[in-house]
């Protein structure tokens, strides 16, 4: 079995048995995949700097009442802009890269199943974002049409008015669904068929499971946002009537497909992260994680049910009571897996010795403030309380602390986690509590008076606001100002940790308590690794002799 | 021997990927289907004259009228009445007045929609203008006829029904 594997390595990769190949080649044909994984972190962090600048321009505008620095058409593109950025461009390729850089580290495998279509797949996304880059300022030259004030939900009858910045944004999301799906199935390809043979499904790493189930979903949902969008576009040109009520078609059949594909997307946003969190608590807690089973089958319940619940988007549509009921129980349903999941990882930390580096302080907040965030969910899922919620601050700060959180924090506490084995390098651990503390800080401060506000009833995605609202704007703004520079410390903090100066030498095993075949391998991980497999026990670990 | 097992398992997954592409598409009839069958849709509710139905005196129910017009067609649109009341069972009577405002002749069809939506079935139309595509000439005006009646199958719940006409523009404008 040995030999067989080493045989892969050599058919898909003979040209780089002895190392990289120098210059520009290394990247652009890169099929390696701790390369392939680096590149798609670096276009997540680019992507986040982007995305984040947008959220800065909105917050600048909603500092005060009135029109200040931003004309109503342009802050909707840049919400847009924002939502898409951020989901698409810095939340979806961050955990695509720590899955391309961790999975066969921690599966024993020597690379990913399909090496080249590994390559297509990152590569598509810098093509993706420069159309969606050109979506945002097309309207600005003559000609360009008019700016997409959708939201990220891109609703007709308002994204078949649009100008051609719609069409750029269509294509962006073709391209983002082929580059995401293509990914995804590399991915169960390679958990499938590449597992070292003494690994089997259920003692799989927990961070692979996650993904195992993230690359089920975005197969199962990415083709239906696809399929709509194109819908859209023969709307657009084609003179189909799929949502255009002029011919007979209905608007609300799109919210249908989106959602279809939108609601599950947000577990394809935290499951990764609940992966990381259940490596990275266990390892500062120095205990196997709890209830590891459960966890497994909560993460597949969350699934399944939460691809059955999409219209809980869309209550106020005019749906019978019947089905209403339905979306609202199966929503509320939701909350006992993931809880599931929370309770395991308080589990996990009950009466251990912990110890508190900076991935241990965000996981821990992580767990607070998305059982928070979650909770806002419930009373969201609450049809008579959500047709007064609906549309407003409420909405926003509800699934900002569930993503910021849920998704955001706990892949930074990844990328803190892994950052010695993928640079050899320990980081910079005041620095890295400074980037904590202020990111805490500004994180709450920016989205919690959010809650008050949507409750008072500020709509969202409205450029201006009664005068009463100003004093939680402010210090949302505030907030978010500092929130936004925080991420300063943490850019500086990753190119320290790689260039190495004022930093220790990482050990293979970094952290005392961290276990996985990952740390078995030196730090930084060699270019190849496992080219034979190792053979592992019951609990993962490399079977000792 | 696992290479070939790899390309396997992609055409596989490669196969579950284009099947859901193909349900995005099949969702467009099993929509229309569920929202037919559950009578959602705000469908034009044509009927004959009521038969077997006598008016039901007892109750009274309030018909709200509105017309909107959507943005790129240039038409003016207005019910003759804003509101009337009725006995579920009576036949009843309101025009719209149309103008087309612009210099060419322009084809437009209203698309009915009837709030609160369970209560759309109970809506029957003998005759309406949104049944058909509409033509006005450039600077024309008309009298578009609706002839209805509401059904005495009404639940006792509903008091108001409120019918909203948009007309929308038929000829292929762009954007």
């Amino acid at each position: 079995m040995t030999t067989t594997t080493m045989d892969i390595a050599h058919d898909n990769d003979h040209h780089d048995d002895h190392g990289p190949q120098k210059g520009w080649r290394r990247w652009v044909y890169s099929n390696n995949h701790k390369d392939i994984g680096s590149m798609y972190l670096i276009f997540s962090l680019v992507m986040l700097i982007l995305g984040g600048a947008s959220a800065m321009a909105i917050r600048a505008e909603l500092m005060y009442p009135g029109l200040q620095l931003l004309e109503p058409d342009l802050y909707n593109n840049i919400v847009t802009n924002h939502a898409l950025v951020m989901v698409f461009g810095a939340v979806m390729p961050a955990a695509a890269g720590l899955a391309n850089w961790m999975i066969p580290l921690m599966i024993g495998a020597p690379d990913m199943a399909l090496p080249r279509m590994n390559n297509l797949s990152f590569w598509l996304l810098p093509a993706a974002a420069i159309m969606l880059v050109l979506s945002f300022i097309v309207p600005f030259f003559p000609g360009g049409g008019s700016q997409i004030n959708t939201g990220w939900t891109l609703y007709p009858p308002l994204s078949l008015q649009v100008g051609m910045a719609m069409d750029f944004l269509i294509f962006t999301v073709h391209l983002l669904g082929v580059s995401s799906v293509l990914a995804s199935i590399n991915i169960i390809v390679t958990i499938f068929n590449m597992r070292a043979p003494s690994m089997t499904l259920w003692n799989m790493p927990i961070f692979v499971w996650t993904w195992l189930v993230t690359a089920f979903l975005l197969i199962l949902i990415l083709p239906v946002l696809a399929g709509g969008v194109t819908m859209l576009l023969f709307d657009r040109h084609l003179g189909t009537s799929f949502f255009d009520a002029a011919g007979g078609g209905d608007p609300v059949l799109f919210q249908h497909l989106f959602w279809f594909f939108g609601h599950p997307e947000v577990y394809v946003l935290l499951l990764p992260s609940i992966g990381v969190l259940s490596h990275i608590i266990p390892a500062f807690s120095y205990k196997p994680l709890f209830g590891r089973k459960s966890m497994i089958g909560a993460m597949i319940l969350l699934a399944s049910i939460g691809m059955v619940v999409w219209a809980h988007h869309q209550y106020t549509i005019g749906m019978s009571s019947a089905a209403v009921s339905y979306f609202m129980i199966g929503t509320i349903l939701i909350s006992i897996p993931v809880g599931l999941m929370k309770f395991n990882f308080i589990a996990t930390m009950w009466r251990a010795s912990m110890t508190f580096e900076a991935p241990m302080l965000f996981a821990i907040s992580i767990v607070a403030m998305f059982v928070f965030g979650g909770l806002t969910g419930v009373m969201l899922a609450i049809v008579p309380a959500d047709l007064q919620y609906q549309d407003t601050m409420f909405v926003v700060a509800h699934f900002h602390y569930v993503l910021m959180p849920g998704a955001v924090m706990a892949l930074f506490a990844g990328v803190l986690y892994w950052l010695p084995k993928w640079t050899g390098n320990m980081y910079n651990e005041k620095l890295a509590n400074w980037f904590f503390w202020t990111s805490l800080i500004g994180f709450n401060g920016t989205f919690f008076v959010q809650h008050f506000l949507g409750l008072a009833g500020m709509p969202r995605r409205i450029v201006d606001y009664p005068v009463q609202f100003t004093e939680f704007n402010f210090i949302s703004s505030v907030a978010a100002l500092i929130y936004g520079l925080s991420h300063i410390l943490f850019l500086y903090l990753v190119i320290q940790t790689i260039r190495g100066k004022g930093t220790t030498k990482a050990k293979s095993r970094s952290w005392k308590g961290a276990k996985g075949l990952e740390w078995e391998v030196a730090s930084p991980a060699p270019f190849h690794t496992w080219d034979s497999a190792p053979t592992v026990d019951a609990e993962g670990e490399i079977k000792q002799k | 021997m696992a290479a070939s097992d790899n390309k396997k398992t992609a055409k596989k997954l490669f196969v579950l990927v284009a099947g859901m592409f193909v349900f995005a598409f099949a969702m467009v009839p099993l929509y229309n289907l569920v929202c037919e069958v559950t009578g959602l849709k705000g469908s034009d509710n044509r009927a004959g004259l009521p038969i077997n139905q006598d008016i039901d005196t007892t109750r009274k129910i309030l018909v709200e009228f509105d017309g909107i017009v959507n943005s790129n067609l240039p038409w003016e649109f207005e019910p003759s009445t804003r509101q009337l009341e009725v006995h579920p069972g009576e036949v009843a009577n309101v025009n719209y007045f149309v103008t087309n405002l612009a210099d060419k002749a322009v084809t437009g069809q209203a698309i009915p929609s009837v709030i609160p939506w369970f209560g759309s079935q109970y809506f029957k139309k003998i005759a309406c203008f949104c049944f058909d595509k509409q033509k006005l000439e450039a600077h024309e005006s008309a009298d578009m006829p609706l002839r209805f009646y509401v059904s005495t199958e009404i639940p006792k719940d509903i008091s108001t029904l409120r019918l909203s006409y948009t007309f929308m523009n038929l000829e292929k404008t762009g954007s």
